[in-house]
């Protein structure tokens, strides 16, 4: 090596290339893993009967295969087995050199289910009480589908009469109780009380009504039942009203499994999460998020462009200024846990706390602001999200020319013409770009949240039909809890995985959204701004 | 012909004017503590082109941003003595300094149109003076195009955006920007400096036209382009006046030595 091998450069060349591709390959690693393991979930796999040379029969989906260590050239599958009710676990192992034969029988059924996980069988019967509906696998599948469809329409029917009926009561009965506590600490209204005392039992009457209109749906719904049977023989009795999905996958074609493939997606984004989490659909989740990132922008943006204008345009620049503007880039850069405990200590227990004393008393002691709710958590990321704004609006009003100022002012604007007019929409990408990218982290956040709203499970969502619409109070789901949660704290982890990539999937797929937002919008505003400094 | 000590002593030569509408006394000028002009006198005529000339940094740029008092941007400019325009002090302390803005013009080195249409850029005075009359935007617009030069080539693609011209169609789109508001002075801070010979021509012409109607007083570093379209010419050097006379006796008689070495191109 010599001088001039070094002072040629090339070997910085290689250093910044190699740095450069290191980067990528980083990010498609993670980018490749997440969709390979998240794409696959929904796809229908085919069912595998499989022979063991010790007689015993098993049926399932393979989902891995390793080697064994310190036994070369030979495998084990892990087979998901499903049928947890009958069998404890989801999943077995299972070394290759134990399997006699394996195939995939047509008639083979999946039946994914409310409670239980997924059953893995044949159908050997329907019944419905006494009578037989039909017998054997192909005359099973025909008569469970008219079935299916009924118990769909019936699960219709609950649903509608438990979130409206008897939400409706719910409600009626919460503010009576809330109305006759205020009464009872104003001072007796024994006329009034009593006309309360009335109404709640008129309700009450309802609420049974309804109560049994709903249980005699219910037992209608229980009375279909499928005898599946088994690999190893034994036949359990499945209600079909359990049943959300039914398919034979060796049976589908290209078409069908596709369908079932988009079917359940879709269940997945739209649906209500079951069995903690670990199957159905993530909409709560999805819901919670966007719904919080756009409350988080709705105070953060207007606020930190606001705060910078004056930063930047108004304040006299001198050693105040500098020390605030350190101080922002500083709060920048301040664990976001540490905001999650100001937000439960200011907000939370603060603001909240005052506000349940002021106008939720007579709820007391449940709290109702006074406690971790959307609201709350939105406006801590907001804080946390600030920061982040101001710093690019500032460098963004700083960016724009100084020959342009000086052509507003010199046409007799005022300063606040100047940067109404000229200003603020030469500077228009820059701030958005430097918004999109402070609201996609604040998407992603999820320590903040933890203490200041989120939850595993929330009954309802923050925006519903009932007034007054937009429920800010309420505890919310997050995709990023969602993924911490079924990822480490489900009691079925191993059954939870795909759940876990699915999601992340989604979260990736939300922030890639969000910043190709930007980017567009951003080029837009920089094509009609063309020769400005963006 | 006069010694060239006095003026290196600070007595400027200067012609005297008939019918000044920018008259300075006295001007000092501090950036800090550095001076940048030193007890400038001077009457600017109406309705003729002045040129103002002199080595980078003589404080020529600084005296014309004194006349609508964009430096007081500047935090750390100070100023004393008095700049009057049509016989009042705009350095007064209740002087209404968006006003004299209005009246006195702007156009800069760098052509600055504002990121919107053409038609926007030059109704743009009009409408932040509240002005938001259709029919008197257009003909504005209209009048003020074609005093710049501009009508034939844009009034097609007036909706356009203005950073789609080329380099001196913006120049001239912000002299018709500074028309439009119809100021008493055109101030022009070396504005062919950034353009090609051809475009400079075109501005060139645009100036010539507008003397008819407005006080002009240009920034230049191009002596020919002084020689060329100014009426009066003053000569700075190192923050003072040197020199201020007609033009044609400038650049064929002048009185001071140092104003000779100059114009002869000798030093500079």
């Amino acid at each position: 090596m010599n001088v001039k091998f070094w002072r040629s450069g090339d070997p910085f060349i290689w250093l910044t290339g190699s740095a450069l591709a290191f980067c990528l390959l980083m990010i498609t690693g993670l980018v490749g893993i997440i969709l390979y393991n998240g794409l696959g979930v929904f796809w229908p796999s085919s069912l595998e009967r499989i022979q063991l040379r010790t007689g015993e029969r098993v049926m399932g989906k393979t989902v891995d295969r390793q080697s064994i260590p310190d036994k070369a050239e030979l495998f084990r599958i892990q087979l998901k087995v499903g049928n947890r009710d009958a069998y404890g676990l989801d999943f077995r192992w299972l070394d290759e050199a134990d399997i006699e034969s394996r195939d995939r029988p047509g008639e083979a059924v999946v039946f994914e289910r409310l409670e239980w996980g997924d059953a893995y069988g044949v159908i050997e019967r329907i019944v419905e009480g006494d009578a037989v509906l039909a017998v054997g696998a192909e005359g099973g599948w025909e008569a469970l589908q008219p079935l299916l469809d009924e118990s769909a329409r019936r699960w219709g029917v609950i649903h509608a009469i438990e979130d409206d009926e008897m939400g409706q009561i719910n409600r009626e009965m919460e503010a009576l109780r809330r109305e006759k506590q205020m009464l009872e600490r104003a001072g007796a209204d024994s006329a009034r009380v009593a006309e309360l005392a009335a109404r709640n039992r008129g309700l009450w009457n309802q609420y049974e009504a309804v109560s049994d209109r709903l249980n005699a749906v219910r037992s209608e719904n229980e009375r279909a039942e499928v005898l599946l049977a088994l690999a190893d023989g034994q036949v359990r009795r499945i209600r079909v009203a359990d049943i959300v999905r039914a398919y034979q996958p060796n049976a589908l074609g290209m078409g069908g499994k596709l369908a079932v493939y988009l079917d359940k997606g879709w269940e997945f984004i739209a649906g209500q999460p079951r069995e903690s989490n670990t199957e159905g659909g993530i909409f709560p989740a999805l819901f919670g998020t966007v719904m919080m990132v756009m409350l988080m922008s709705l105070a953060a943006v207007p606020f930190g462009i606001l705060a910078a204008l004056y930063l930047r345009e108004y304040a006299r620049q001198g050693f105040l200024v500098r020390l605030v503007r350190i101080a922002v880039n500083n709060l920048a850069g301040v664990p976001s846990i540490v905001f999650g405990m100001f937000g439960l200590g200011f907000f939370v227990y603060g603001v909240g706390g005052s506000i349940d004393r002021l106008f939720y008393a007579e709820s007391l002691p449940t709290p109702t602001y006074g406690t971790g709710g959307i609201l709350w958590a939105s406006l801590t990321l907001a804080l946390l999200t600030v920061p982040v704004v101001i710093v690019a609006t500032e460098e963004a009003l700083a960016a724009v020319p100084r020959e342009l100022r000086e052509g507003a002012l010199g046409l007799g604007s005022t300063k606040f013409q100047m940067i109404w007019n000229v200003v603020l929409p030469s500077a228009l990408p820059g701030i958005l770009t430097g918004v999109i990218l402070a609201t996609a982290r604040g998407a992603g956040e999820v320590a903040p949240l933890m203490i200041t709203g989120v939850v595993k499970l929330a009954p309802d969502l923050p925006l519903d039909a009932y007034w007054p619409f937009f429920h800010l109070e309420r505890k919310f789901m997050h995709l990023g809890f969602h993924i911490y949660d079924v990822g480490f704290q489900s009691p079925n982890v191993e059954a939870a995985r795909p759940m876990v990539y699915t999601t992340a999937l989604l979260l990736l797929l939300i922030v890639l959204v969000l910043n190709l937002t930007a980017i567009v919008v951003r080029n837009r505003l920089r094509r009609r701004y063309a020769g400005s400094a963006f | 012909m006069i010694e060239e000590n006095q003026s290196m002593d600070g007595a400027t030569v200067a012609a005297e004017v008939v019918n000044p509408i920018v008259e300075v006394e006295n001007l000092n000028l501090f950036y800090g503590q550095a001076q940048a002009l030193y007890d400038i006198n001077l009457s600017i005529p109406e309705c003729e082109v002045t040129a103002f000339i002199g080595p980078s940094g003589c404080g020529k740029s600084t005296l014309l941003r004194s006349f609508n008092r964009l430096n007081d941007l500047v935090e750390s400019a100070r100023i004393n003595g008095h700049v009057r325009i049509g016989g009042e002090d705009i350095y007064a302390a209740d002087f209404d300094v968006i006003d004299l803005r209005r009246r006195v013009g702007m156009v800069f080195q760098k052509s600055n149109p504002f990121p919107k249409s053409i038609y926007e850029n030059v109704a743009y005075g009009l409408r932040i003076a509240g002005e938001n009359g259709k029919a008197v935007l257009d003909e504005a617009v209209e009048k003020s195009l074609r005093a710049a030069a501009l009508w034939e080539e844009a009034k097609d693609r007036l909706k356009d955006n203005a950073l789609g011209l080329s380099g001196g169609q913006q120049q001239r789109l912000c002299i018709a920007r500074t028309l439009a508001v119809e100021p008493d002075v055109v101030l022009m801070d070396e504005p062919c400096s950034a353009l090609d010979p051809i475009a400079t021509v075109r501005i060139e012409e645009t100036i010539s036209e507008l003397r008819k109607d407005y006080t002009i007083v240009i920034v230049t570093h191009n002596l020919q382009q002084a020689a060329r379209i100014s009426d009066y010419t003053a000569f700075f050097y190192l923050g003072r006046l040197v020199e201020f006379n007609q033009t044609q006796q400038m650049f064929t008689t002048p009185r001071l030595k140092q104003t000779e070495d100059y114009v002869t191109g000798r030093f500079g």
